[in-house]
This record gives C-alpha cells, sequence and structure tokens, in this order.
C-alpha cells in the first residue's frame, strides 16, 4: 500500500532509498484506504494513542520528581503537589489521564463488541486488543500504589494477596513478589520500575495492533467487507485525520474538565492519608475502572475461586472471536444479538455499581446473578445466538445503505442516478 | 500580476495556525519549567552566615545554594596586597574595593571559573587560591592571575544584617 511514495525532497529521497522509513509512515497514515462509513465509535483508536503517549510524557517528568522509598514517597508526590512548578498540573493530567485512558479504551471495546470488529479476519488484532488491556490494567494498579497513600497501601496488599490463593506455592510466590513479610520499600522500588517499563510494552503492542488492523483493512458499521477499488474507500487522510482531530478534541475538553474543575472525583480521598500498616480503611475499593472486575472477585465465597474468576473474566474476552458463532458482524443486521448486547453492557455497569458497594445481603445476591450472566452472556448466549438468529439481510455494499430510500428506488428504476453526489 | 484577494480559508487558516502554535506553546511550558528550581529549592536560595567565630587570617567555608562559599578574613598585609595590584596586571581588571563591602571580609563562590573544581586556600603564586584541576592561580582578592580560568571568581549577593552578621543570596 505504501510503495508509490516518493520523497519530494532531495534529502529525504537519499534517506528513503536507505531506509524506507518515510515510505512506511506514509502509508500507513496518508492514503491508507478507509472505509467511508465510519462513525464517532471508531474515533477511539486515535484518542487511545493520545491518552497512552499523554500517560508516557506526563509519567516520564513526574518520575523526575517522585522518590520510590516507602519512607518519601507520600511526601515527594506532596513535594510534586505543592513545589515542583506546575507539579499539580503534570500530576492531575497523570491520574486523570489514567481514567480517561480506561473511559475510552471501555468505548473502544464496546465499539468492537457491537460491530463485531473481533470477528474473522480480525481475531489477531481483537486478542493484542485484549493483551494491552491486560498491561494496561497491571500499569494502573502500579501506578495508584506509587502515592504511598492509605488506598494505595492497602489496594497493593489485597491485590498482592491474591497471589497465595495459588495452591502449594502461593505464600512462596507472595513472599517474592513482596521482597518481604508484608508491602514495604522493596515492593514500592519494583512497582515503580515495573510502572516505568509497561507502558512502552504497550506502545509495542499498539504498534502490532495497528500493523494487524491495516492488514484486513478497518471493519465499519455495516459490519461487510469493503468492495476493492470501489468507491467504499476514502483515504485515511484527510477525511479521517480531521474527524479524528475533531474527535479528539471534544475528548481533550472533558479532560481539561476534569483537570481543572474536579481532579479529585475519580479518585478516593483516603489516598491522601499517609499509608499506615497498622490500619485499614473502614471501606477499601479500587479504582472505578476496576470495580466490575472487583464485584466478580468479591461475588465468589472461596479465595482461589473469586481470583480464578476474575481472571477468566478477562481472559475470556480473547476467545471470543471463536465464542461468538454468528456470521454476520454488526449488530445492526442482528435484532437478537443487539438486545443481549445492551443487556450485557448494562450488566457490566451493575457490577461496576456492586463493586463500590459494600459486599453483604442483596447487593451480595445481585452481584452473584450478574458475574452468572457476565460468564452465561460468552459461554452460552454468544455460541447459540450464531444457530438460532434470523439476521437481517446485508446491504450489497457500504454505498448502498448511504442511499436514501427515494435514491434507492430511482436506481432500482434504472435513472441516472449513482452512488455518488446527487443534485435535485 | 494579479490582485491576490484575501479569503476565508485564509483567515481560517491563520487564525487556526496561531491558536495552535499558542496552544502547543502553553501545553509544552509546564514540561519545561517543571525542571527549574521548584518552591522548595528557592525556599533555601538565602543563608545567614555568623562571622564572629572567625578570626583574621582564618576562612570558613559555607554551602549556599549546594555550592561552597568562601568567607575570610583577610589580613591586614593581604588587604594591602589586593590594593596595591596594578589593574592593567589583571587579566579580569577589577579593584579589590569593587569585591568587598568591607575590606575585611572577602566573600566569594569558591567555584573555580574555569571548569567548576573548589580551588585551595592560601595557596599559588599569588597567595590566594589556587585551583588543583587546571592550575588557575587567584590572588588575595579571588582575582585570576594565571592560568586557564577567565574570570575572578564570583562574589555572591549578600548584605551585612549588623557587624557580625551576613546574609547570602
Amino acid at each position: 500500500m505504501s510503495s508509490d511514495y516518493k520523497p519530494s525532497s532531495a534529502v529525504g529521497k537519499w534517506f528513503n532509498d536507505r531506509l524506507p522509513l518515510l515510505d512506511l509512515i506514509y502509508g500507513h497514515m496518508l492514503p491508507y484506504p478507509t472505509p467511508k462509513n465510519l462513525n464517532y465509535w471508531w474515533t477511539f483508536g486515535g484518542i487511545l494513542t493520545f491518552c497512552l503517549l499523554t500517560q508516557i510524557v506526563t509519567g516520564l517528568v513526574l518520575a523526575m520528581h517522585y522518590v520510590a522509598d516507602a519512607d518519601l514517597a507520600f511526601q515527594s508526590v506532596e513535594h510534586i503537589m505543592r513545589d515542583v512548578n506546575y507539579g499539580w498540573l503534570l500530576r492531575y493530567i497523570h491520574a486523570n489521564g489514567a481514567s480517561l485512558f480506561f473511559m475510552a479504551v471501555y468505548i473502544h471495546m464496546a465499539r468492537s463488541l457491537f460491530y463485531g470488529s473481533y470477528k474473522e479476519p480480525r481475531e489477531l488484532i481483537w486478542i493484542i486488543g485484549v493483551f494491552i488491556f491486560l498491561l494496561m490494567i497491571a500499569t494502573a494498579f502500579m501506578g495508584y500504589v506509587l502515592p504511598w497513600g492509605q488506598m494505595s497501601f492497602w489496594g497493593a496488599t489485597v491485590i498482592t494477596n491474591l497471589f497465595s490463593a495459588i495452591p502449594f506455592f502461593g505464600d512462596a510466590i507472595t513472599t517474592w513478589l513482596w521482597g518481604g513479610y508484608s508491602v514495604d520499600s522493596p515492593l514500592l522500588t519494583r512497582f515503580f520500575t515495573l510502572h516505568y517499563l509497561m507502558p512502552f510494552l504497550i506502545f509495542a503492542l499498539v504498534v502490532l495492533h495497528v500493523w494487524a488492523l491495516h492488514v484486513p483493512g478497518n471493519n465499519n458499521p455495516e459490519g461487510i467487507d469493503v468492495v476493492k477499488g470501489s468507491q467504499d474507500t476514502v483515504p485515511f487522510h484527510p477525511h479521517y485525520v480531521i474527524k479524528d482531530a475533531f474527535a479528539l478534541m471534544v475528548f481533550m475538553i472533558i479532560f481539561a474538565g476534569f483537570v481543572f474543575f474536579v481532579p479529585n472525583i475519580l479518585g478516593h480521598s483516603d489516598n491522601y492519608i499517609p499509608a499506615n500498616p497498622l490500619q485499614t480503611p473502614e471501606h477499601i475499593v479500587p479504582e472505578w475502572y476496576f470495580l466490575p472486575f472487583y464485584a466478580i472477585l468479591r461475588s465468589v465465597p472461596d479465595k482461589l475461586g473469586g481470583v480464578i474468576l476474575m481472571v477468566s473474566a478477562i481472559a475470556i474476552l480473547a476467545f471470543l472471536p471463536w465464542l461468538d458463532t454468528s456470521k454476520v458482524r454488526s449488530a445492526k443486521y442482528r435484532p437478537l444479538y443487539k438486545q443481549f448486547y445492551w443487556l450485557f453492557i448494562a450488566d457490566v455497569i451493575l457490577l461496576g455499581y456492586l463493586g463500590s458497594q459494600v459486599s453483604s445481603g442483596i447487593y451480595l445476591i445481585v452481584g452473584r446473578i450478574a458475574t452468572a450472566y457476565y460468564f452465561m452472556h460468552f459461554i452460552i448466549v454468544m455460541p447459540l445466538l450464531g444457530f438460532f438468529e434470523k439476521t437481517k439481510p446485508l446491504p450489497k455494499s457500504i454505498s448502498e445503505p448511504v442511499l436514501t430510500k427515494e435514491e434507492q428506488k430511482q436506481k432500482e428504476n434504472g435513472s441516472a442516478v449513482t452512488g455518488d453526489f446527487v443534485y435535485k | 500580476m494579479g490582485e491576490k484577494k484575501v479569503t476565508r480559508r485564509n483567515f481560517l487558516y491563520i487564525t487556526t495556525g496561531a491558536f495552535s502554535a499558542a496552544g502547543a506553546g502553553a501545553v509544552a511550558w509546564p514540561f519545561i519549567t517543571q525542571m527549574n528550581p521548584d518552591a522548595s529549592v528557592k525556599a533555601l536560595a538565602s543563608t545567614e552566615v555568623d562571622l564572629r567565630p572567625i578570626v583574621p587570617g582564618q576562612s570558613i567555608t559555607i554551602l549556599w545554594r549546594g555550592k561552597p562559599v568562601f568567607i575570610r578574613r583577610r589580613t591586614k598585609e593581604e588587604i594591602t596586597e589586593a590594593q596595591k595590584v596594578a589593574i592593567t596586571d589583571l587579566p579580569d581588571p577589577e579593584d579589590d574595593t569593587e569585591r568587598v563591602q568591607n575590606p575585611e571580609w572577602l566573600v566569594m563562590v569558591g567555584v573555580c571559573t574555569h571548569l567548576g573544581c573548589i580551588p585551595l586556600g592560601q595557596k599559588g603564586d599569588y597567595n590566594g587560591w589556587y585551583c588543583p584541576c587546571h592550575g588557575s592561580h587567584y590572588d588575595t582578592s579571588g582575582r585570576i592571575r594565571k592560568g586557564p580560568a577567565p574570570t575572578n571568581l564570583e562574589i555572591p549577593e549578600y548584605v551585612f544584617l549588623n557587624d557580625n552578621t551576613i546574609k547570602i543570596g
């Protein structure tokens, strides 16, 4: 797709003949053929790239002032907030950036679920995406430990203790993770190291994600393949560069709203209390983006069972391309799946709410039902729908559903209307 | 040459470009200035020194902004020696009176102006300071006399709060 690029400058040509880097960038960013009917749900790929880069840049700068030591970490974060020039801004961007990163990634994943973007031939894109999501979870969790407040400390304690559920080797593994007999400096230092490393691994996976995407090309709201060499596609630049840029701008306004007006609304005030190994906060909750998984963990009365179920809740996503037996991609043409889709989204939101509540009484019962449904959606609903669902007829091409009914009629009557622009 | 008409598009291009440039600058600035001295560093930017324990002919070195500051109570001979030097003999001409507020007290940053080493006191060919790194000789007023250093030892900003106390910075 990129071999037709001719650098205009002599230096560019000299460079490109020896290393076709410009070729590569050009081919993937400018003429890359993109379905012409992508809606705004497709802009989140660009938004997520922005989020990752923002986290890397602000994180790099914060690391210049942060000290990863149990005695100094909390103070160094306060030092960033009070003393460092614009430290408050950089930290609030980083902390809220993590939240918005997850908001965007959940929308991105929900988009894929709705339009069947994970299906053949895009399974690998989806699986790489699941790994990116896993790394994001690990990175966000370790990052939350670094300020060494009460929530940091007890979050780290609870999550690292999950490993003690592993039969036989559990205690040995937790001791190894801690580098001691409790959560303390050694753990903080290694979390900091890994928290610094992982975004670069995510970045590498993002490159693979985009590379894999550019082999079959984008899915689209109709969920049908583009007709090669037709008017189904437009060049990525300027059409989607501008559309993505506009969506990114709106996203940045929301981002700025959080950073400047309610920077702590998504956090927990207990994390402004220095870590105290002798006292657990009354009600410990993870960051909002982990709540659905936290609810799944707590819905199981067995320690090991809870851990296994929570890990499975994410792992099962990787098998989705094969659990979904339907040949039709887009939920637009799957009337039953569309309803189950929204039921599933509601279930995840419900789990998120339950994760924020004290796990007892009615909350526990509803939590168990919601957890059961989460897995049923993947194990029972998705495989069966492919066999029982009567899907709507698919359009012949992307251009077809874009036409209005009147134009459709004219076309059928053999008038001069083409798929192009129609003057009335 | 046809007259170029200013179109709406020209206007939009220029305003978009101008706003983008201003926005990019505003975003870049916090990332740049975060590396400048922060409030906690600035809070330590001045130091008060009690001069009473220092007898004539004795020097002390104190730490100010992470750098050594030499405070020397000069002897009569050192003052005379510093004052009688012909200004034309100096690579970096500066009269001794310009370098002190009170001739008895010489206060200067103890960092060689060549490449940042700390000169040794009362050494060298001019009875002042001598830098062991690359052999710069300073006189009893801390002025460069011989060697690679380009300028005299720097005089920090300081005031006498009273006869016995100075505040540096």
